[in-house]
């Protein structure tokens, strides 16, 4: 390689040459609409054998019988990994005064050594020992289990990092492990394996997170692989947790994500709404504005000068 | 219509005075007879006190039957205090107390006090619930504000009764001397005097209690007590003991002193007395008299002693005074009103709540195995927030009225004081002022301002109101000549034309030259006149030019009136040929200072003679300039007294040539009649002066003189003694005509006006309130003539002014048959209401003039419909001869029969009912005398400055304060209904969105500063534009900003944007996921986000609703936002048992979000837009005044030259609906001009 191509070739790097080039690097934005994809399959009847539909709340009580469900997906649109899986549910109270007051935020962090555990109420105590978690929301823990199958090969299913990271550091004791959790005679949802600390408990600490609404999702895991159109997706399904004594629905989600979050066309209705009225107004008030003009400062308006007025 | 003024001439006592005097004027006689007291002193009271009869005092009145009886029991064991430390003769100490709570009813009265006010009961209530477990919220968010606001205003309630306790403890702690054993007398405080104590008052010092007048240091009894504090009057009463305790008149007569006093019960008449006095085993029959009454003055009399007979709360004078009732303002009883209907909205929500939570509970809830629910049943209650940031607002906003530095007086070193700050906003709706004459719109002293003398008129020729005349027809016709194009030629020399005939019709040059020198009364108030009580300008006479004149003799008997009819004592002061004098009446003083700067000098009088210092015109000219001076002694024969019915006063002198000369001076009208006829030379020109001195508010005196024969003298001066010595009831009648005798055939001189001094600024300030759209009252205790002079002196009156008098006619008075006096008021009113009636479309304004005894008779029940009726609809109000209780009752009246905002101002303790009663109570602290200020909401140094704090001060804090409650509302509104509205999301479990925390910082953090920053510094227009346009302050007695539709309105919007940010919140962030990571929105994330919308919402509501931002708005407004980011992550650090729904909220999870930021955008800008279409609207179509003075005031800057046209035009088209004050008068004036002037032309 001589010095001139060397030079050259030096030269073919700057930045001037490639600007005369036109070659300069670039991105390439391609402005696709960011579809947010969502499947959302509601489960809570189907999957409940026809024989047991009559009685629900015994079915899913009675311990003895089976609740595996399926239930076969279909994708309609290209969905790009992470795919978040929700399990949503409607007319649950989680807001309720009663439900929310019901923990004890010192004993998820400190375990069972701290005592004051009046909160709590009424999934305190059970033999005389003290319940780890206690209080009604961890008691009534979601316990529906669900694994995802793509043509027959079981899709992997990330179930870490599902819940805040503040809520695991600070919130959930790293040495705080389930004691004596749904012993009682009244079972309410999950157990939990008491060898894990609750720190590492997600699906627990996801629960407890109340949600602000009567019909609420909760993150169950990510399936971190796209799924295309058309795929099918098999659910296979535990039905364990009892919302046919209230009434309540369950359903399974499956959603991207934007930057935005989820599928939400709430609000680009409402800044559509929003800005053609505003449009709309500028244009009346500009159209009133020449027809009938008010001059700047005009003292006619002022009280003892309009006729009306009386002294 | 001629208006004469009469001073009162009371007689007088100056003891001291001619003691001193004599001293130095080296009258040796006098100085010897006068030394001492035993060997018989000048009896000053006896020379001019001829007419004082004692004959009343020994009236046995069927009264004195009463003593005994119930209600007349008390008994009085004189110089014999330790009998009434034993029951049933025990009566109180001298001890006063005006404060409202002692150390232990404070803490129950003061928190019954609070909780009387709805907002605080309310909050109370809320505090309370929060103690059963059923409230959602936790104790310390609901206690701790309640504790501060409470404690707050408790704590101001504590320190405005910590100042009246030092008051007292001032009184309380003076000394007076007091009799120990023996004749002696040592100094005793007066909380300790008990009744029965024998004191000694000294002169000028004030009573310690309700005496019973024993002697003084005149031989015959009589003291002299300035009653001020009691009535307002201003002369002096006379006081005499009984003749039977007159030996008691030295310290070692006491010793072995003792007397019983049975005597009526305390009570608060003042003017009633009945009692016995048992002495030396004789009873006397006591009477008013000799009562002298606590907080009167000792004055002109050395000492006096007394006995004590009521002490302490049981004084006629703390009888008197009524407990002042804590004022609210009319905003904040409204206020009470929105507390109930939000009170109410509350009630409904929690009902429907509570409602909501039952049915479900019976229903569905059993099913929710998730709740595991007992049996017992909750009801959740529903807590809005409400808090009273407006003490604190009140508070800041009194502070910065008292910082007003326009307000400030120099001269007294006193500010504006606002006494209660509740009471800011009620300034800027005041519809009636009523208003005390002495000491507050006058300074009590007279001045000599004008003479006519031998028909010629001195002292300056045009009135002020000529002179602002012809200035603003100058004025117009610029503005004229400005208006019209060019192009109009034709019709601007018309104006031209027009204009010089009305210059012309103002006649003389000197208006001219006047009115460009810039001399105005307006303007030359400010210069404080080199010589108390003389403000007299004229060359022609002064500086002893008036030797040059013409009518020289006239103008020296003149002065000779002036200098020798009165009852006055020269007194020595430092400055050398000068002296100072002490008379009855300010008036006779202004007159003895005026005839000294016309070098007259009245130096010396003794019993019988009066020496004048006088420069003597026809001796020899010395130098120029230079002429003798010489002493003139003139022998004073007789004296005259003045009374009300004679209304003149004479003095009968020779000279040293043994000529006698009557001298009288006295009402106009009395004088006229009287005169002889080649004494009439210059009745026409001195009867049109008067009529233009009265115009100005000028108390006028007419002088004339007669030379008497001494044959005459001789002849009449039998009779008149035999008249003076007779006995019996007949005398007075006897004395009339005798001095009847001698009183006619009288020489015209001239007459005199001496100004009733205005205090600095009145007639402006009256002026612009009347522009303001205010009436003004004045209610006086003075006589009818003076009254009406201060009348027309402050512009009240005009002399094209329908006048309706009210007064009761002799005969009736004497009668004193209610049922007469009644018909015959009402016969009056009735009249004169058909007057106005018919006359209403002239637009004449009327005034009223009453007079104490008719309005008495008016304020009684069935006549004071009529008599309201009548007085509402007159211009100006004046009522006279008002004792305070009247005072009071007129404002109560006035208050309750119009519904308007009443303020009174006053300076007296006689005002203090008055200024109790009224909604707002002004005292003026200049003059002596604390019990107004005590009394009053707000204290002013000077009655000018009420201008100041009503038209600007009461503009902005009315505005203030209404945006800001209406904010208020709003902002909780807004706040509150979220929290409904999630309830209903919550199965009505009583959950809240927020954390406790939160929902405590909104009110007393997060939004707090703005509103404080709103409520303490907004101005919807500066001050001097306030100033320029009082029209503007109609907004607030047409409560303009506070209107039921305004509240209904803010009430609304608050109701749209709690909407808005609601449902945009569950809509935009539930159920699916707010992040990229696929995390949900629960509880706590979605309250941090709702409430960060309320945040930027109600903030940026009150900057829509600023209009005036300082930094201070500034920081406030975006500082609250910014504390809310900054509280979140600080609160959100604390570790989670503590932080609750806070913890990490924003770092980890809302603030990283995109949506989360959208949704704020979006949902501030959605909530504020009702609001911003209604005040574009408003705006644009329909625009307030203040909007338009803004513009105005702002955008027309680069015109500068139209601007001020337009600016001055409006000026003074807001003026025009005015119909009193003193540009009303020159518009009245303008007018009449105007038409003799087209008459004029037409005739030409």
């Amino acid at each position: 390689m001589t010095n001139t191509d060397r030079e050259r070739h030096r030269e073919r790097e700057t930045a001037f040459y490639l600007f005369t080039q036109q070659r300069l690097p670039a991105c390439k934005p391609v402005l696709t609409p960011a579809w947010v994809v969502e499947i959302v399959e509601r489960y809570d009847t189907e999957c409940v054998p026809e024989p047991f539909r009559i009685d629900k709340v015994s079915y899913v009580q009675d311990d003895s019988i089976p609740k595996n469900c399926s239930l076969s997906l279909k994708v309609r649109k290209y969905m790009k990994a992470p795919i978040y899986i929700y399990y949503q549910l409607d007319n649950y109270y989680q807001n309720h005064r009663r439900y929310v007051k019901s923990r004890s935020d010192r004993q998820l962090l400190h375990g069972w050594k701290y005592h004051a555990t009046s909160s709590c109420q009424p999934v305190e105590f059970n033999n005389n020992q003290p319940i780890v978690p206690c209080g009604l929301i961890a008691w009534s823990l979601f316990n529906d289990t669900f694994t995802f199958i793509r043509e027959r090969a079981e899709l992997k299913v990330n179930r870490k990092n599902i819940a805040w990271k503040s809520d695991r550091d600070h919130k959930f004791g790293k040495t705080v492990y389930p004691f004596n959790f749904q012993n009682g005679t009244l079972i309410g949802g999950g157990k939990l394996n008491p060898r894990i600390p609750l720190s590492d408990q997600e699906d627990l600490i996801v629960w407890m997170r109340t949600s602000a609404l009567p019909s609420f999702r909760k993150l169950y895991g990510r399936i971190e692989e796209d799924l295309d159109a058309d795929d099918v997706v098999v659910v296979h399904l535990m039905n364990n947790y009892n919302t046919y004594g209230f009434g309540g629905k369950k359903k399974l989600v499956l959603s991207t994500s934007s930057w935005l979050g989820g599928k939400n066309d709430f609000l680009g209705l409402a800044c559509v709404f929003v800005g053609s009225s505003s449009v709309i107004l500028a244009i009346v008030f500009m159209l009133l504005h020449l027809k009938s003009r008010r001059p700047y400062g005009d003292p006619s308006y002022l009280p003892w000068n309009r006729k009306s007025f009386s002294g | 219509m001629t208006i004469v003024g009469i001073c009162s001439f009371f007689v007088e006592g100056q003891g001291s005075t001619a003691e001193e005097g004599a001293g130095t004027c080296e009258v040796v006689e006098i100085a010897a007879s006068t030394r001492r007291r035993k060997m018989g002193m000048v009896r000053w009271s006896k020379l001019y006190s001829f007419a004082c009869l004692r004959t009343s005092t020994y009236e046995p009145s069927a009264a004195q039957e009463l003593i005994g009886q119930p209600g007349f029991s008390r008994v009085v064991f004189c110089n014999e205090p330790h009998r009434h430390k034993r029951k049933p003769y025990k009566y109180p100490y001298n001890y006063i107390s005006t404060t409202k709570y002692n150390v232990l009813t404070f803490l129950p009265r003061a928190l019954f006090e609070q909780f009387r006010r709805v907002a605080n009961f309310y909050f109370l209530l809320a505090a309370v619930l929060s103690l059963a477990s059923l409230a959602p919220l936790s104790r310390a968010s609901l206690i701790v504000p309640l504790v501060f606001v409470v404690g707050i205003s408790m704590l101001k309630e504590a320190v405005e009764d910590w100042h009246r306790f030092l008051q007292d403890l001032n009184v309380n702690n003076r000394t007076v001397k007091a009799h120990a054993s023996n004749g002696e007398f040592v100094d005793k405080l007066w909380k300790e005097l008990r009744v029965g104590d024998v004191v000694k008052v000294n002169k000028d010092e004030y009573f310690p209690s309700d005496l019973l007048l024993l002697s003084s240091s005149y031989e015959d009894g009589v003291c002299y007590v300035e009653t001020m504090n009691l009535d307002g009057e201003t002369n002096l009463k006379i006081k005499r003991s009984l003749e039977d305790t007159l030996s008691l008149n030295e310290d070692e007569e006491f010793g072995r002193f003792k007397a019983t006093v049975r005597c009526e019960d305390p009570n608060p008449n003042l003017y009633t007395f009945v009692g016995n006095l048992e002495f030396e085993n004789e009873s006397h029959p006591l009477s008013p008299a000799q009562l002298l009454l606590r907080d009167s003055k000792l004055r002109n009399t050395d000492y006096v002693y007394g006995v004590v007979i009521f002490s302490g709360h049981d004084t006629k004078a703390v009888r008197n005074s009524t407990r002042s009732p804590s004022k609210r303002s009319r905003v904040e009883r409204k206020m009470d009103h929105i507390i109930y209907l939000l009170f109410s909205m509350l009630l409904l929500v929690s009902l429907v709540s509570s409602i909501g939570s039952s049915l479900l509970m019976k229903h569905d809830m059993d099913d929710w195995w998730y709740l595991q629910l007992p049996d017992d049943n909750k009801v959740p209650d529903l807590e809005g927030s409400d808090s009273k940031k407006e003490d604190l607002v009140k508070v800041l906003q009194a502070m910065l009225i008292n910082k007003d530095i326009e307000m400030y007086d120099e001269a007294a070193c006193k500010s504006v004081q606002a006494r209660t700050s509740n009471l800011n906003e009620e300034l800027g709706q005041v519809e009636m002022i009523l208003s005390d004459k002495t000491g507050t719109l006058t300074c009590n002293q007279m001045e000599f301002r004008k003479c006519s003398i031998a028909g010629i008129s001195y002292g300056g020729d045009t009135t002020e109101v000529d002179l602002a005349a012809s200035k603003r027809m100058n004025a117009d016709f610029e503005a004229c000549q400005f208006s019209i194009g060019e192009s109009d030629r034709i019709s601007q020399s018309f104006e031209v034309s027009n204009f010089s005939a009305e210059k012309a019709v103002l006649g003389c040059p000197e208006v001219q030259d006047n009115a460009n020198k810039g001399i105005s009364r307006l303007s030359r108030t400010e210069e404080e006149s080199v010589i108390k009580g003389f403000n007299f300008r004229d060359d022609r006479l002064m500086n002893k030019n008036w030797i040059h004149r013409s009518s020289l003799l006239e103008i020296t008997m003149f002065f000779r009136v002036m200098a020798l009819c009165h009852t006055g004592i020269p007194i020595e002061d430092d400055k050398i040929d000068k002296l100072r004098y002490e008379a009855e009446s300010p008036e006779e003083v202004a007159f003895l200072i005026a005839s000294q700067e016309f070098e007259f000098q009245f130096c010396r009088r003794t019993q019988s003679v009066m020496v004048l210092k006088e420069f003597d015109p026809s001796g020899k000219e010395v130098e120029r300039y230079h002429f003798k001076v010489i002493f003139r002694e003139y022998k004073l024969l007789n004296l005259l007294e003045f009374s009300s019915s004679r209304k003149r006063m004479s003095v009968i002198v020779s000279n040293e040539d043994g000529q006698i000369f009557l001298l009288c001076k006295g009402a106009d009208s009395i004088i006229f009649d009287r005169l002889a006829d080649n004494g009439r030379t210059y009745e026409q020109a001195t009867t049109l002066h008067l009529s233009n001195y009265a115009e100005d508010g000028f108390r006028t005196l007419a002088f004339a003189y007669r030379i008497v024969e001494a044959a005459e003298y001789e002849c009449w001066n039998t009779a008149f003694t035999k008249a003076k010595t007779t006995v019996g009831p007949e005398r007075e009648e006897l004395l009339e005509k005798a001095s009847e005798m001698i009183e006619k055939d009288l020489i015209l001189l001239g007459v005199a006006a001496v100004e009733d001094k205005l205090q600095k600024g009145v007639p402006e300030c009256i002026d612009k309130l009347a522009q303001a759209g205010l009436k003004i009252w004045l209610l006086t205790g003075d006589k009818r003539e003076t009254a009406i002079n201060i009348g027309f002196a402050c512009s009240l009156l005009r002399q094209d002014m329908k006048q309706f008098h009210l007064s009761l006619s002799r005969e009736a008075e004497s009668n004193n048959q209610v049922k007469a006096m009644k018909e015959e008021i009402l016969h009056q009113i009735e009249n004169s209401y058909k007057v106005m009636c018919e006359e209403r479309n002239k637009e004449a304004p009327f005034a009223l003039v009453i007079d104490g005894k008719a309005f008495e008779i008016a304020l009684r029940g069935d006549v004071k419909d009529e008599f309201l009726q009548l007085a509402v609809n007159c211009a100006s109000v004046i009522c006279c001869r008002v004792s305070p209780k009247q005072k009071a009752l007129i404002t109560r009246l006035v208050k309750e029969y119009t519904g308007k905002t009443t303020l009174a101002i006053g300076d007296g303790a006689n005002d203090v009912g008055m200024i109790q009663e009224a909604d707002i109570g002004v005292g003026i602290s200049g003059m002596e005398g604390m019990q107004a200020v005590m009394a009053s909401d707000f204290s002013l140094p000077q009655f000018r400055f009420l201008e100041r704090l009503l038209i600007v001060h009461g503009h902005w804090c009315y505005q203030r304060i209404s945006k800001m409650v209406l904010y208020f509302v709003y902002k909780n509104v807004a706040f509150g209904l979220t929290l409904f509205y999630f309830e209903l999301y919550t199965s009505f479990s009583g959950e809240v969105l927020y954390d406790d925390w939160y929902m405590t910082m909104f009110n007393v953090l997060l939004t707090s500063l703005p509103v404080i920053a709103l409520g303490v510094l907004e101005q919807d227009v500066s001050s001097d534009v306030c100033l320029q346009f009082p029209a503007l302050y109609q907004q607030g007695p047409r409560n303009v900003h506070f209107k039921w539709s305004r509240i209904i309105g803010w009430i609304l919007n608050g109701v749209v944007s709690s909407l808005v940010i609601f449902l945009a919140n569950i809509y935009i962030l539930s159920p699916s996921a707010y992040r990229q990571n696929g995390y949900v929105a629960d509880i706590s994330s979605l309250g941090a986000i709702t409430y960060t919308c309320i945040i930027w919402t109600v903030n940026c509501q009150i900057a829509l609703i600023t209009s005036h931002f300082t930094w201070i708005q500034h920081l406030s407004i975006w500082g609250s936002i910014l504390l809310w980011y900054i509280f979140l992550v600080l609160y959100g650090a604390l570790p989670p048992y503590l932080s609750g729904k806070a913890f990490h909220v924003f770092i980890e999870e809302i603030g990283p979000a995109p949506l989360y930021w959208m949704v704020t955008l979006l949902v501030v800008i959605v909530s504020l837009l009702p609001y911003f279409i209604h005040i574009v609207i408003q705006r644009s179509f329909n625009p307030m005044d203040d909007h338009i003075i803004q513009e105005m005031k702002y955008c027309f800057r680069k015109d500068d030259v139209t601007d001020n046209q337009t600016w001055i035009r409006e000026q003074r088209n807001s003026q025009r609906s005015t119909r009193i004050g003193f540009s009303a008068r020159v518009d009245a004036k303008i007018v009449i001009q105007r038409t003799v002037a087209s008459k004029e032309t037409i005739n030409l």
